[in-house]
Order: structure tokens, then C-alpha cells, then sequence
């Protein structure tokens, strides 16, 4: 069974927000991890880039396929993981926890009612992730 | 075109394989994960549903002076019960397929092929064979094989069969071998730069000899093993793959597989061409290369040198077994020799990369 944390939202694209204050940390889903396999590369943003929604957030690489995540929300990178150039593997390992993968300064919450919860998300999984 | 199943792809769903399409057929990518898998048939031993591999019988008189002219290698230095690698070329010189010759006799081979190939290559050996005295016959559907391949690949193979394993030599067959009370053509051969072996049998006994196999392997540590990791696999050992290191546009010298090229055999189809290029030079060859920069080098990303495409990526990976990113590249010549400096160009960015010597990996005491 997928994990899928109640607190988080989620993209339909298989990202996970988490928004504590003025800051989101964004990750990839459990689903999304064991869909894509063994994490090697992960490619972060500079900080400091300003991002819409939709805009390139970060590339994670498994053995076989390219993924390119794009940002949920709008915002200013405050950081990238840098643990996971090291490391690529704990986006498999805990992907909700310390396998996030950027922190963006929230700039515009539009698009936020536009997120899933947890159990609108289960059952985009259930239906086949599409 | 609806994708095939092989006669294992009920057993592949039943052990928890990812199924993917390829070349024409659903087989499974993974089961546990490419990089467990890789490592288990580096370490211990891995077992592969090969059976969408294409097999042609080559039968006659004619066969010998058939395939001297349908390949580039020297098929009359070959033995009975010898396997034999040769690319196939087409008059220009450029490839139609690489492929395993099994030596059954004088005048009887069976020809092993690329999957995505069988159908262009069956056209392509038929309309050769004119003048020859041959009977050809595709055996495609008719075959089902697996691949047993890893360091304990004999020890757990020897489990289940009396074929003298041990005395069976790297490249040579056993035509009639009894495998789990299965008869099929037992061969030591692989894909994966380990030791291993290859076994041909009826699709009808394809699903009891895995289980079997699976069964004989357990406590060896025997996994089974998508195309994921034969990918990998054979990548780090530097093998060509169809569609990759090898194309219509590309010849066996450009590819770095000149030595499974005898010009000095007689007119085959493609010497022409073969000859020109090993007296000139090729213009161009595929590199190996380590990406001593970050990122992940892909087919089809550019090779950059002082902002000018010099080549393309054939093949590039993360390499489980070396921890490193590398690739295979076709370059211009002059930018193939070890210790070359060039850029992968990927997602717009230029990262370092380096020719290093090949292959990436060898095994131990070959």
C-alpha cells in the first residue's frame, strides 16, 4: 500500500507540499518513487530562481528514465537538497522526509486550492496515477 | 501493432515484474529494482527471459558459402558446437543486425537475432539466399530462451542437468542438453559480461524450467532479471547494442567491432565499404567515455567540443557496478582517443566528460 501522509497536499503530477509560515518543501510521492525505481541523479534549481507554476523544479534521474518535476506552487528557491548529490537514493528511501527536494518562499497562493488532499490523491493513485 | 508476450510473461506478472513494451514485445523492466538486480548478477547470479530473441535455421549444402557472404566474420574458422559473434551488413557497409552463429555441422547453423530485428532481417536473409543452397527457416515463434547469467551461474546450473558444464568453454554449445528433464540447445554464453549461460528450449517448457531453475538458484542468492539490468549490464562490459553503438548508418568499424570483420575472407556484403574505411581511417567511431563533471550522459544528447558538435550520445548511464556516469558516443575521430576531453551537452548545459580505455568492466580471470 502507498503512503500517503494525511497532513501533506499534493500535485496531480505526483509532487507532495508541505507549507509551514511563508515556506513550502516539495518532494516527489511515494508512488512517484516506486514508479520511476532506483533514484541516481537528482538535478536542483539555483536559489534564489523565481518560479511560476508549472516552471522546471528539479530533474530527478532514475537508472532508465528522465523526470522533470515541476513546481506546484509559485515561489522564490530558498534551497535545494543537497543531500541527494550524494545521495540520490533517499528519494526512494523517505521521500516524504528526507528526501525532499526543494524549499521555495511562497510568492503567490493562487494555485494553492488547485492542490489534492490526501484522499483526493489515493484515489488518483487507485485510479492508476493518471 | 499489438505488443507480444513471450511464453514467461505469465510467470514474469506472477514474480512481481514491471512490464514494459520492447522492441515489439512486453517484458518486465524490473522486478525488485535495476540496481539490486545489476549487482546480484555481478556477485552471485541473475535469471533473464530472453525469449524474444529471433532464431533462423540455416540448412544446406550452400549454408557455409551463404552466411561467408550474409556476414562479416570468418564462419569457416568455426567448429561444430561453436558460437560465433558477427555483425551483418548491408552493401554500403552499414548494419542490419548483430547476431550469434551456432555451428550445429557443416551445413546446418542457427542464427540468433535481435528482436526488434527478426522480421527486417528474415526479409533480408531471404532475399540474400538466391543462388545458395539453402533452406531457411524462422524458428522465432517456435523458440523460447532463457539466460542464467553470474559467477554461480555453473554451480546452480550443474544442480539440474549431467552436461558436462565445466568442460563447456566460453562461446560453444551443447545442441542436445537435458536441463530439469527439459531437452533444449545449452550454450555459455551471455549478454552481461559475466560468466553464464544461454538456453534454448520449446516455449511449452519455458515456464517449468524457470520455476525450476529459480528453485535450483535460491540458495545461491539467484534473482530473477528484467531488461533493465541486461542493459546496464552489458553497457559496463562495453557491448554494442542494436539501435544504440550500431544502425543502418553505422558500420561494425565505426563501432569499434572491427575485429568480428575479416576482410581477407572473401567478397561478403559491405567489404567494399569496410575495406575503404580500414584503409582511409573511419571518420568516425564510438568513444567510451566517464563523466567527470554532474549529470547523467543519454542517447541522443550532444558531444560538444569548444561549443561544436563533434558527436551524439549512443548509449549513457548511471554504471551500478563502477558508481560512475558514463557513456558511449559516436565522434568524430579525432576526438576519440583515451584521454580526449569533450562535454556532454544535457538540458542545455555543458558537463566535462573524458575518453576513458574499454571496456568500463571485465570480470575477474577472463
Amino acid at each position: 500500500m502507498m503512503n500517503i501522509p494525511k497532513e501533506l497536499k499534493y500535485s496531480k503530477d505526483h509532487e507532495w507540499v508541505k507549507v509551514e509560515g511563508n515556506t513550502a518543501t516539495i518532494g516527489i510521492t511515494d508512488y512517484a518513487q516506486s514508479q520511476l525505481g532506483d533514484v541516481v541523479f537528482v538535478e536542483l534549481p539555483e536559489a534564489g530562481a523565481e518560479l511560476a507554476v508549472g516552471a522546471g523544479l528539479a530533474v530527478v534521474e532514475s537508472v532508465k528514465a528522465v523526470s522533470d518535476v515541476y513546481t506546484p506552487i509559485s515561489g522564490k528557491v530558498i534551497a535545494g537538497n543537497e543531500s541527494l548529490a550524494d545521495a540520490p537514493e533517499i528519494v526512494n528511501q523517505d521521500p516524504y522526509g528526507e528526501g525532499w527536494i526543494v524549499k521555495l518562499e511562497i510568492t503567490d497562493s493562487a494555485k494553492f486550492n488547485e492542490l489534492l488532499d490526501s484522499e483526493a490523491y489515493a484515489q488518483l493513485v487507485a485510479e492508476g496515477g493518471h | 501493432m499489438t505488443a507480444k508476450q513471450t511464453p514467461l510473461y505469465e510467470t514474469h506478472v506472477k514474480y512481481g515484474g514491471k512490464i514494459v513494451e520492447f522492441g515489439g514485445w512486453l517484458l518486465p523492466v524490473q522486478y525488485e529494482g535495476i540496481l539490486e538486480e545489476h549487482k546480484a548478477v555481478r556477485e552471485k547470479a541473475g535469471l533473464f527471459d530472453v525469449s524474444h530473441m529471433g532464431e533462423v535455421l540455416v540448412k544446406g549444402p550452400g549454408a557455409l558459402a551463404f552466411l561467408q557472404k550474409l556476414v562479416t566474420n570468418d564462419v569457416s574458422c568455426m567448429a561444430d558446437a561453436q558460437v560465433q559473434y558477427t555483425p551483418m551488413c548491408y552493401l554500403d557497409g552499414g548494419t542490419v543486425d548483430d547476431l550469434l552463429i551456432y555451428k550445429r555441422s557443416q551445413d546446418e547453423y542457427l542464427l540468433v537475432i535481435n528482436a526488434a530485428n527478426i522480421d527486417k532481417d528474415w526479409q533480408w536473409i531471404q532475399d540474400n539466399s538466391a543462388g545458395f543452397q539453402v533452406e531457411l527457416t524462422n524458428l522465432s515463434a517456435q523458440t523460447a530462451e532463457l539466460a542464467l547469467q553470474g559467477p554461480l551461474a555453473a554451480t546452480i546450473l550443474s544442480k539440474l542437468t549431467a552436461a558436462p558444464l565445466m568442460e563447456l568453454r566460453y562461446y560453444w554449445f551443447i545442441p542436445e542438453a537435458t536441463v530439469a528433464g527439459k531437452t533444449g540447445m545449452l550454450s555459455r554464453t551471455g549478454y552481461t559480461g559475466e560468466d553464464g549461460f544461454e538456453i534454448y528450449c520449446r516455449p511449452e517448457d519455458a515456464a517449468y524450467l524457470w520455476e525450476a531453475i529459480m528453485d535450483a538458484g535460491k540458495p545461491y542468492g539467484l534473482v530473477p532479471a528484467g531488461l533493465g539490468c541486461r542493459d546496464t549490464l552489458r553497457f559496463e562490459a562495453a557491448l554494442p547494442l542494436y539501435g544504440h553503438e550500431l544502425s543502418s548508418a553505422i558500420t561494425p568499424l565505426e563501432a569499434g567491432i572491427g575485429k568480428f570483420v575479416s576482410l581477407d575472407k572473401g567478397e561478403f556484403n559491405g567489404r567494399m565499404t569496410l575495406v575503404q574505411q580500414k584503409q582511409s581511417g573511419v571518420k568516425r567511431q564510438v568513444a567510451r567515455f566517464v563523466v567527470t563533471g554532474r549529470g547523467i550522459p543519454r542517447a541522443e544528447y550532444p558531444v560538444v567540443y569548444e561549443n561544436r558538435q563533434i558527436g551524439i550520445v549512443t548509449t549513457g548511464s548511471y554504471a551500478p557496478t563502477l558508481e560512475k556516469n558514463i557513456g558511449m558516443a559516436l565522434v568524430q575521430t579525432e576526438y576519440a582517443a583515451i584521454g580526449q576531453q569533450f562535454a556532454i551537452e544535457i538540458r542545455g548545459k555543458q558537463v566535462a566528460a573524458e575518453v576513458i580505455g574499454k571496456p568500463f568492466y571485465s570480470r575477474k580471470g577472463k
